[in-house]
């Protein structure tokens, strides 16, 4: 069943992993922007996790630790954001550039002595009798915890942003930040819980990619995967089921590149390497054609500071 | 408890103080930082800060200053034009290092016909390069409504592909001996981006900065166009019933910046850096969105910035070498001046009230 040199059962357990980084931030991502915040800082707090999850896991030997450490590094970034733009009332634009650019320079600053190290590895969860199974094996059951972890963070948050009191009000602090606060609710102090878990989540999928993706420290190890996981969001018209999928596809094409690169194909490396990149132009495109303005499911307040003047 | 209160108006001492006072918290912050890491904070702030200016070598550090600050310049100028009116062009590295592969390739094209007209079109190729690669941004948001952020930003990596392409393969030196990297412009005199005065470190690029600077000012408090911007940053609808067109506008800012970003790496790649290699770009495309801020998206206020971020660099690198300061801590160091600088900000749009009693 070999298509080319690439077989379509390891393509789809390698996407799946593949899109593990992307997919947590760009769930934690569609909480922040259903709050109504903007927080374009997800690549500096994916690098922030990648470093945070990488040192603990090798200081402590202990990979589920380090991943815990990659949350905590995100979420303790991204409270920086949330300062700024919650008490301060900073752009959220240019507040979010600034955490990337000062996420990117604090991982490379503290990265130092750690290249060439080797993480504790992430194991499959599952015994091998189950992933030895011809194609659902190593689709279903050959994966580590974070992926399975991932799914079920995507039902959660579908559930509690659907049918919870706690996701109706996230919604309605997003969709109206005003009426949220004539209802009696902290509008900032939500948004800066919000804030805070999409940060925990970005640093997460971060460390996913120092501790099981690479596995190993590398500057600029997240390569532009925040910016992807902040198109997917607008991709996946803020639902995360659609997260899912966006990133699911996402992982695909990257996957599918890469071994299109090993396979030697006759398209040259570099516009193979380009190619997740103008995908993701080319998604945005189509989810933005058409749609002008509020119909693209974007939250109402979406990018606006809210101050209570009374 | 201290709680915030809207201005009336946007304090206007407020609006020129919170850059100096921002630098010197960022000072402060920064000093901590460098403590932390075992250096004495003050002789690595005094090396950064005040060496290359009146220090022992500042006779040669001072043209490096205008060597870093006139691509800054350049790119931060265009920014802020968008910036002020809404528009996030945050992908200028791109257009830099498009500018720059689209004006050498002119210049390599030729090679070695020795013409005066080869530079100045060269020039030409590389703002129309950047402005070219701007468009695509501005092209999809004003057509499809794509958001000029993520494609701006996407079309980084993919200018990143492109320049790794050019340097180990179209336009890489024939007689280079297998190493990547174009044929050095240092050796072509025709289109060399020489220094104009020895010792100043000033080159077409920083003369460009500085007329663009005063240009952009006009623009800004002369012309329609500026008013324009301006009109569509602050208040969006009001923009519309004077008949803006917020489509002409994108294009408009998007173009400006994307060809003054490629001007930029035009004048970086045949004069300080000599050569298209696979990292001559130094990042300056995203240390200008920081100057922009700190000059306060004004094109005069931006010539300061962006001197005193190219003090940073260079004083970053003096402290590299003598004190043993790794580069990343000027990044960093970076990143938090614009922190500083947004949240100091909220002083000139709020005050900060005591609350008494509930309300």
């Amino acid at each position: 069943m070999d298509f080319g040199g690439i077989n379509p059962v390891i393509l789809i357990a390698t996407l799946m992993a593949s899109a593990v980084p992307i997919l947590l931030a760009a769930l934690g991502e569609t909480v922040v922007e259903r709050a109504g915040v903007l927080n374009l800082g997800v690549e500096g707090m994916m690098i922030i996790g990648a470093l945070g999850g990488f040192v603990v896991a090798v200081q402590t030997g202990s990979p589920v630790l380090g991943f815990l450490g990659g949350a905590v590094a995100g979420a303790a970034l991204s409270l920086i954001f949330a300062l700024l733009t919650q008490v301060f009332l900073a752009n959220q634009v240019a507040t979010g550039l600034a955490l990337t650019l000062f996420g990117l320079g604090v991982s490379s600053l503290g990265g130092q002595g750690y290249n060439g190290i080797k993480p504790p590895p992430t194991g499959p969860l599952l015994p091998d009798a189950l992933a030895d199974l011809p194609v659902v094996g190593p689709i279903l059951f050959g994966h580590d915890w974070v992926v399975y972890f991932s799914i079920l963070m995507t039902a959660v948050l579908w559930w509690v942003l659907k049918a919870t009191r706690v996701g109706l009000i996230i919604r309605a602090v997003g969709e109206s930040h005003e009426a949220a606060h004539a209802l009696g609710y902290k509008v900032n102090r939500i948004r800066l819980a919000c804030i805070a878990f999409g940060g925990a989540m970005a640093g997460m999928g971060g460390a996913y990619v120092s501790l099981a993706r690479v596995p190993q420290w590398v500057d600029g190890i997240t390569a532009g995967a925040g910016w992807i996981a902040l198109a997917i969001v607008v991709f996946a018209s803020w639902k995360p089921w659609r997260v899912l999928i966006g990133a699911y596809l996402f992982g695909g094409i990257t996957v599918l590149q890469l071994n299109l690169q090993v396979a030697g194909s006759a398209i040259p490396v570099e516009y193979l390497s380009m190619a997740p990149y103008l995908i993701t132009i080319l998604v945005l495109v189509i989810m933005s054609a058409g749609r002008k303005g509020k119909a693209s499911g974007a939250p109402a307040s979406l990018g606006q500071n809210f101050h209570a003047s009374r | 408890m201290l709680r915030l209160e809207k201005r009336p108006t946007p304090s206007r001492f407020w609006l020129y103080a919170t850059p100096p006072v921002a630098v010197i918290l960022t000072m402060i912050a920064g000093g901590i930082l460098f403590a932390a890491m075992g250096k004495n904070p003050f002789e690595v702030i005094r090396t950064i800060f005040w060496d290359p200016v009146f220090g022992e070598f500042a006779f040669y550090l001072r043209g490096q200053l205008l060597v870093k600050a006139g691509p800054l310049i350049l790119i931060a100028i265009g920014l802020a034009l968008g910036f002020r009116a809404g528009i996030w062009n945050i992908g200028a590295e791109g257009q830099y290092i498009m500018g720059a592969i689209i004006g050498a390739s002119v210049g390599l094209a030729v090679f070695p016909t020795e013409n005066r007209l080869i530079f100045p079109v060269m020039v030409i190729a590389g703002a129309f390069g950047g402005w070219a690669w701007a468009m695509i941004p501005a092209i999809l948001k004003t057509r499809f409504n794509t958001n000029e952020i993520l494609v701006s930003l996407m079309l980084v990596y993919v200018a990143q592909t492109i320049l790794a392409k050019a340097s180990t393969g179209f336009l890489k030196n024939p007689e280079g001996m297998g190493f990547p990297g174009s044929r050095n412009f240092s050796s072509y005199p025709a289109a060399q981006n020489a220094e104009l005065i020895a010792g100043t470190g000033l080159h077409w690029g920083g003369v460009a900065a500085l007329v663009t600077a005063v240009l952009a000012w006009i623009l800004l408090t002369r012309h329609q166009a500026g008013f324009q911007i301006r009109l569509a940053g602050q208040a969006p609808r009001a923009a519309r019933f004077h008949g803006v067109s917020p489509a002409r506008l994108v294009v408009l800012c998007m173009g400006i910046s994307g060809a003054l970003a490629g001007m930029a790496g035009l004048f970086e790649v045949t004069g300080p850096a000599g050569q298209i290699s696979i990292d001559f770009n130094t990042g300056y495309g995203f240390t200008a969105i920081i100057v922009a801020f700190l000059g306060r998206l004004n094109p005069l206020g931006i010539v300061l910035a962006g001197f005193l971020m190219a003090l940073t660099y260079v004083g970053g690198e003096m402290a590299a070498t003598n004190l043993g300061l790794p580069a990343a801590a000027i990044q960093v160091f970076q990143g938090m001046l614009l922190f500083f600088l947004l949240a100091v900000d909220v002083l000139t749009n709020y005050r900060f009230r005591l609350a008494v009693g509930a309300h």
